[in-house]
């Protein structure tokens, strides 16, 4: 027991900064999935994440594999398709799901021909995929300060994030900071992808966000406690993903995303709210 | 502060330059009850709309003197799966006291309650929104129009799809808050509830028709003259002229640019 769950950490290096990395990113990334899900963007979370993609690999053409360069050049074409698609479905007619469809898919069109431009296979592979073992300080540091950020601003506008949700019309007939904060939650969805694609690359850092997020849902009608149970989702599944991936030699982020994905699929058949429950209810009811 | 709590001057709303609320010119008085009166697309909920900012006049304006405002619209975006509680719904009412970051008080929390008792919802405080009736609905978004405390208050058909005796506790809740001193303005479209509880009546098809003491408004000749209006779009229509008076106006599309 022992030897297989705990001495993998207490002996390498790579597995502890691996665990510290991704339990931080698990802490901030979870909450801010759930407020997707409840807005009904849950698939806006994989746009954005293709959507960073050519400015991490701007940084990359320009600067080689190094984390500064990447992480703001993922972070400014981020924002610049979150508020493209805010700013044309808020003056046309569009919905803001078509114009960020066609947004990220311009900006991942631009990616891939920039990576094939200039960087090897190899090189897109770690772009695309990342890599939680080969974390370095300032990966960490980065993840760290992300994890600050999304706790600080989730504490101070957790009324209006909720408001917005719950009510937008009520919110913009009493305040005019829904807007602002809608586009303050988009960019820390931004950040926080970005955060993870060094640990889990573009494609599947949306992944730590989101499942911990939906398989949640199935065991609460809360919004404080599904955030709980949503970040404690996200650290078994980091856990015992970096076991996985030691042991039998995988790597290591569709290894954590594959351990998300289980637990979902366990929580939509066993959950509280979940398909069992509501297949095998009985004919037993209280008269009022 | 005046008499006057709103003041419509020559005010037109619309959608993409075509005229939905058209030269609209009227006062509402502080105290009063009001019902806005119209068939269905003749710019009430519009109106309402202008009335709370969210919509930008094309020209004129709406002159309003009040400290708060509670809006209940129509075609509410509130997402009834959202894993709320009603006191969650209902304490976004104090959005206007508290802010984005102040603390609900314990007097606050006394208030919250009396508002939840006196739409009949004592109990219900823990319960999902998502368990809830739609008069129920109706009833924790009155409680929360009570606690924002608001002077102007604006309810667009609040009574749709509500039984007799909810519409009953809404109105006599209704005409307490007029008691109070505050303002409200009602979209309604049943007659003989606007001729029973409604002192004052806004009759508008696009333009108005009538203001006024509700007995002097809703008669036979206006209630034609209200319906006599033409309720679809026209690419074809005129553009409307600065200088128009109203009369010419009425009874006819009026695109704006």
């Amino acid at each position: 027991m022992f030897e297989y769950f705990i001495c993998p950490f207490l002996q390498y290096g790579f597995m502890q900064r691996a665990l510290f990395g991704s339990i931080v990113l698990s802490v901030s990334c979870a909450p801010v999935g759930v407020f997707l899900m409840l807005r009904r963007m849950s698939l806006t979370g994989d746009a954005m994440s293709h959507a960073i993609l050519p400015g991490a690999a701007l940084g990359f053409l320009f600067f080689g594999l190094d984390i500064l360069p990447m992480t703001i050049g993922g972070l400014v074409v981020g924002l610049l398709v979150a508020l493209g698609s805010g700013v044309v479905s808020r003056f046309t007619v569009q919905k803001e799901d078509a114009s960020m469809a066609a947004f990220y898919l311009i900006s991942l069109a631009v990616g891939v021909l920039l990576v094939s431009w200039r960087g090897s296979s190899v090189d897109l592979m770690h772009v695309l995929f990342g890599s939680v073992l080969a974390l370095n300080d300032e990966a960490l540091a980065l993840i760290v300060g992300i994890a600050l950020v999304t706790f600080v601003a989730f504490t101070i506008f957790w009324r209006a994030l909720v408001a917005e949700c719950l009510d937008p019309l009520f919110l913009r007939s009493v305040s005019r900071i829904g807007g602002p904060v809608h586009f303050l939650f988009l960019t820390l969805v931004v950040l926080n992808l970005i955060g993870g694609f060094q640990a889990l690359g573009t494609l599947l850092s949306v992944g730590l966000m989101m499942l911990p997020a939906v398989a949640a849902r199935f065991w609460s009608n809360d919004v404080r406690s599904l955030c709980l149970i949503a970040i404690t989702i996200a650290v078994a599944s980091s856990l015992s993903g970096l076991l996985l991936s030691y042991h039998a030699s995988m790597p290591s982020g569709p290894a954590i995303i594959f351990c998300a994905g289980a637990i979902y699929v366990f929580s939509a058949l066993a959950g509280r709210r979940g398909m069992l429950s509501s297949l095998l209810r009985s004919s037993r009811h209280k008269t009022a | 502060m005046s008499d006057t709590c709103l003041k419509f001057d020559n005010l037109t709303l619309g959608y993409q330059g075509h005229a939905a609320v058209h030269h609209l010119s009227g006062e509402i008085r502080r105290g009063t009850l009001t019902a806005v009166v119209g068939a269905n697309g003749s710019g009430k909920s519009t109106l309402m709309k202008g009335i709370a900012g969210i919509l930008k006049p094309i020209s004129g304006a709406c002159i309003s003197e009040f400290s708060r405002l509670a809006y209940l619209p129509q075609q509410s975006e509130l997402d009834r799966t959202f894993p709320a509680r009603v006191i969650d719904l209902v304490s976004l009412g104090f959005w206007q006291k508290r802010g984005l970051l102040g603390r609900m008080t314990p007097a606050d929390k006394t208030d919250l309650a009396a508002c939840l008792a006196a739409v009949g919802l004592t109990g219900f405080e823990k319960r999902p929104l998502d368990s809830l009736s739609g008069g129920q609905m109706q009833r924790a978004l009155f409680a929360r129009a009570m606690v924002q405390d608001a002077d102007l208050i604006l309810l667009d058909e609040p009574f749709n799809a509500v039984d007799e005796r909810t519409i009953g506790d809404l109105v006599v809740l209704v005409k307490r808050w007029v008691a109070e001193g505050r303002t409200v303005l009602c979209v309604l479209h049943d007659h003989a509830l606007v001729r029973a509880h409604f002192p004052r009546t806004l009759l508008m098809a696009r333009t108005l028709v009538g203001c006024g003491a509700t007995d002097t408004v809703l008669t036979v000749d206006n209630l034609l003259r209200a319906r006599g209006f033409q309720e679809a779009w026209d690419d074809n229509a005129a553009w409307c002229g600065d200088g128009r008076s109203l009369d010419d106006a009425s009874g006819q599309v009026v695109a704006h640019v």
